[in-house]
């Protein structure tokens, strides 16, 4: 056990310690990060948080480093800081948790020219905010954003991951929202079909702010995305997902909404398509805690499975602490319906056309509510 | 040469056998309507002419224009010109009924190599034929039948076969559930359908339906046999005497026992 726990972060520490020179406090955290991350090691299929998700295939491989390329698009009014400014040190690393996932602490560990982006207070920033990855060599990349949004501004973000051959990304995101920022944020990962996808996304939302999260996975061998939320009082959060995975593709979407303080008000919906013999991994743990009373969260996960050897795990978790709360959690797996096709075969619509306009209105109120109608037209492409 | 011959035609869902020998010709501009109790095999007649995989042809022929209808699949019937008004209409939600009309409407038009309509022509097209079903035009961008009232499911049915212009119009059970304004409404919009060209099989329980749509034959289906065949004078003796004046009993009942 300890041998193979070093076998795997031996492969790393010649990649960690021929990094680029950094400042400081920066340095810190990186030797703190791969303290963590060759304590934890890969997690394993006996790790709860992994049970149906093996990652030795990333644990076995060698990977070299590899720089994404990064395509920004800042819209007048928002800010790019550096590691050097003052804020990007108060906030960096702070919220996604590198105690439990070895991912972050890896991530952390190479955490070179994050892309740290401020929009200041009030602000409303109509244009969205492109961050874009972009891999074209084998190897291992750690892109790391921390977005810190003012009180009261509103901004639309969009994060995109791509990429061709083998390779693996592993990103974290942080996201800081002020008391009442509106934001609108959109994950959307279109990896290489060979490659390796880990994420996290942490947001901290400050009171009475209104945040959406659009996960949108459509590539990727094999996909990992932690989504965490924590909303403070009076927070509006709506958690939209879609995952579409084919062939042997295997997409895990793990979610945590924590109610921390009272009035908050959560709505997840993630939706999944699946054929060949994917596998598809939904968990999605709501916690309320003490403090959170007249919390109202709802969470629903759906699943349309299109092959007999297409496989789905989805597992609910509420820990709820207060008592006066409303709490929902649906989960539904289906096929495609016989009476729907024949009702559309029935009027001249081909067998295959059917197909795809059912799987099509299956995705429908996912797709429709992204905002970004370059994005959106791009969805319903990949749908049709 | 017949539109439709139907030549002893056995069909079974799962291990029971529904149709046991129908024997049916429809001729080009003839409407039969096709009558009997619950569980005679009206409906699955009507599935069964329009492709439903559900049930499985065991024996005999089915010719429309000449041709072996039961090699085809549903859309090229279709595509042929067959068309099914649904006893009950299945709602889709997320695809809207302009979409999925204009889908099937230009994907019909082409195989029979006609011009496919634009968005506009397809508007005033639709216009034209909403007005004659009384149909509100909101239903046009609503997702297919979701959240249609009864009554606006089977307006919706004969809406489509306006806009489809079908060879053979098979309907099944249109009147079911429908009030008499809205029986009045369906029937008048199948009325304006009717052409020299253009054959229906009119599938009811009741002779009601039968009052606003005329038949020129009406077949009387028992035990998936075709038991009495004559002409719209049929409907009414039975109106009056019933299926028990036949000395036919709903299935269900006959299996009850």
């Amino acid at each position: 056990m300890t041998v193979a726990l070093a076998e795997q972060t031996g492969a790393w520490l010649a990649e960690f310690t021929s990094q680029p020179a950094a400042e400081p406090w920066i340095r810190e955290l990186r030797d703190a990060a791969f303290q963590r991350f060759s304590e934890l090691g890969f997690p394993t299929t006996r790790n709860e948080e992994w049970r149906f998700t093996n990652v030795a295939p990333i644990a076995r491989a060698t990977f070299g480093a590899v720089k994404p390329e990064r395509l920004l698009r800042v819209p007048a009014g928002v800010a790019r800081l550096t590691a050097a400014d003052g804020e990007a040190r108060v906030h960096l690393a702070r919220y996604a948790s590198m105690d439990a996932n070895a991912f972050v602490a890896l991530n952390t560990a190479f955490l070179n020219d994050a892309t740290v982006l401020q929009v200041p207070k009030g602000a409303v920033i109509k244009e969205p905010i492109e961050i874009d990855f972009q891999i074209a060599h084998p190897g291992a990349a750690h892109p790391r954003i921390l977005i810190l949004v003012g009180a009261n501004a509103q901004c639309t973000i969009v994060e995109s991951y791509s990429g061709t051959g083998r390779y693996f990304t592993n990103a974290v995101t942080e996201m800081v929202a002020g008391e009442g920022a509106v934001i609108d944020h959109y994950k959307v990962q279109r990896e290489s079909l060979d490659a390796f996808h880990v994420a996290t996304m942490q947001a901290q939302l400050g009171r009475s702010a209104n945040f959406v999260s659009h996960n949108i996975s459509l590539g990727g061998a094999l996909v990992r995305n932690d989504v965490n939320v924590t909303l403070s009082e009076g927070v509006e959060a709506t958690i939209n997902g879609l995952y579409i995975a084919n062939g042997t593709q295997h997409v895990d979407n793990h979610t945590v909404i924590d109610h921390a303080k009272p009035h908050g008000t959560s709505h997840e919906l993630y939706k999944g398509i699946l054929d060949g013999h994917a596998h598809a991994v939904f968990s999605g743990r709501i916690i309320v805690r003490q403090d959170a009373q007249k919390t109202d969260s709802k969470q629903t996960n759906k699943n349309l499975v299109l092959s007999d050897d297409a496989v789905i795990d989805t597992k609910p978790e509420l820990q709820i602490h207060a008592d006066d709360v409303r709490c929902t959690h649906g989960a539904t797996i289906g096929q495609l319906d016989a009476e729907s096709m024949f009702y559309l075969r029935s009027r001249g619509i081909g067998k295959n056309e059917a197909r795809s306009l059912l799987i099509y209105a299956f995705a429908q109120d996912v797709v429709d509510r992204v905002k970004v109608p370059e994005l959106r037209e791009s969805l319903e492409g990949f749908l049709f | 040469m017949a539109l439709l011959e139907i030549k002893d035609l056995h069909a079974r869902v799962g291990d029971r056998e529904i149709l046991r020998g129908i024997d049916l010709t429809v001729n080009a501009g003839e409407v039969h309507a096709i009558m009997g109790p619950n569980g005679s095999g009206k409906s699955t007649l009507a599935q069964v002419l329009a492709g439903r995989e559900l049930y499985v042809v065991t024996g005999g022929q089915v010719l429309y224009q000449g041709r072996d209808l039961l090699e085809l699949s549903p859309e090229d019937r279709a595509r042929a010109g067959i068309f099914l008004a649904f006893q009950y209409p299945v709602e889709i939600p997320g695809v809207s009924n302009m979409y999925f009309l204009k889908a099937a409407l230009n994907t019909v038009r082409k195989s029979q190599g006609l011009e496919e309509l634009d968005a506009m022509d397809f508007l005033n097209l639709v216009r034209e034929k909403m007005k004659l079903m009384e149909m509100d035009q909101t239903l046009l961008n609503r997702p297919v039948n979701t959240g249609f009232s009864g009554g606006e499911k089977k307006r919706n049915e004969i809406f489509q076969m306006a806009v489809l212009e079908p060879r053979l119009a098979i309907l099944d059970e249109t009147d079911s559930g429908l009030d008499i304004d809205a029986l009045r409404t369906v029937a008048g919009g199948v009325n304006a359908l009717r052409a020299p060209e253009r054959s229906m099989i009119v599938v009811t329980h009741y002779q009601r339906l039968l009052n606003y749509i005329v038949p020129d034959f009406v077949h009387v289906l028992s035990q998936g046999r075709i038991v009495k065949s004559g002409g719209k004078e049929l409907a009414v003796a039975l109106e009056e005497s019933g299926y028990a004046g036949l000395g036919i009993e709903d299935e269900e009942e006959a299996l009850a026992r």
